[in-house]
């Protein structure tokens, strides 16, 4: 470590100075959280569909969004704020068709919002 | 390799090395509210390319490649932002958060002098700096991440210690 260092006083203090920086607890928390997620999360999203689901459409955000865009981490972060959304959106909404229709606008917007990062 | 064993040294490479993007990310993008987007990212985008990554490393680690993902998209921030960081490294949070009492006691203000130098390096002498001094990598990591070979890294790192300490000793 000391090949390119030309003053040892100077490279304790530099040690010193840029000492590591500990993650903050809700980053650690939010990015286990994701990655443990996504993991998993879009095959299981198609292996436990069942077909008689597909009637409502409340729950066709779930497959179309797993089988879109596959398994990669912008597929789990897609299905984890849309699902939030959806819930937010339910509690809301007193038309099946108008829920179905900002379902499917929340998933275009995820969509986008990833590739634009 | 299946996708549980992937996962699972995936799972390790997050575990050993947060630290590591959090504080290249904290240092180089100057706040916590960056550096978290970036340490976030980098780790998605690790885990994207990880099967291959691991099959193209040989065994090597991938420390060097985590924080090259971490360079890449700190360029592609300052790029779309079409400037520096928002916000320049706060000395006082940095200090109290990362440093002891006995640190902050007996230099605190050359503790200070040394890191507003470091945010006065061009940027791939301010890399290499905290790679080397907040990372603890060597020459040979350096260079892999930087994508230089080690005799350029050697030089780089040397020439940001003597400028780094001509910028300290004018401002002491």
């Amino acid at each position: 470590m000391s090949e390119a260092i030309p003053n040892p006083e100077f490279e304790s203090l530099l040690l010193r100075a840029l000492q590591p920086v500990d993650p903050p607890e809700r980053l650690s928390e939010r990015l286990e959280q994701t990655l443990t997620e996504l993991t998993d999360l879009a095959a299981e999203e198609l292996d436990s569909w069942e077909l008689s689901s597909m009637r409502d459409p409340r729950n066709w955000v779930r497959p179309v969004v797993a089988a879109g865009v596959g398994a990669t981490a912008g597929t789990a972060l897609v299905i984890l704020r849309v699902r939030a959304k959806n819930k937010r959106h339910r509690s809301n909404s007193t038309d099946i068709l108008e829920l179905a229709e900002r379902t499917l606008k929340d998933v275009a917007d995820e969509a986008r919002h990833l590739l634009d990062r | 390799m299946d996708k549980a064993q992937l996962d699972a040294k995936f799972s390790e490479l997050y575990r050993a090395h947060l630290r590591d993007v959090y504080s290249y990310a904290y240092y180089r993008v100057g706040n916590h509210h960056d550096a978290e987007d970036l340490t976030e990212q980098t780790f998605l985008q690790a885990y994207r390319h990880f099967e291959r990554a691991l099959a193209e490393s040989n065994g090597r680690p991938l420390r060097p490649w985590l924080i090259r993902i971490a360079h890449n998209l700190a360029a592609n921030l300052y790029r779309d932002r079409s400037r520096k960081p928002q916000t320049h490294i706060d000395d006082t949070t940095t200090l109290s958060a990362t440093h002891t009492t006995e640190d902050l006691v007996e230099g605190r203000d050359e503790l200070a002098r040394i890191l507003e130098g470091v945010k006065q390096l061009p940027d791939d002498r301010r890399e290499a700096l905290i790679m080397r001094f907040a990372l603890g990598m060597d020459n040979r990591e350096i260079a892999r991440a930087m994508g230089r070979t080690d005799g350029a890294t050697k030089v780089l790192i040397h020439r940001a210690i003597k400028q780094l300490e001509g910028i300290v000793a004018v401002e002491a």
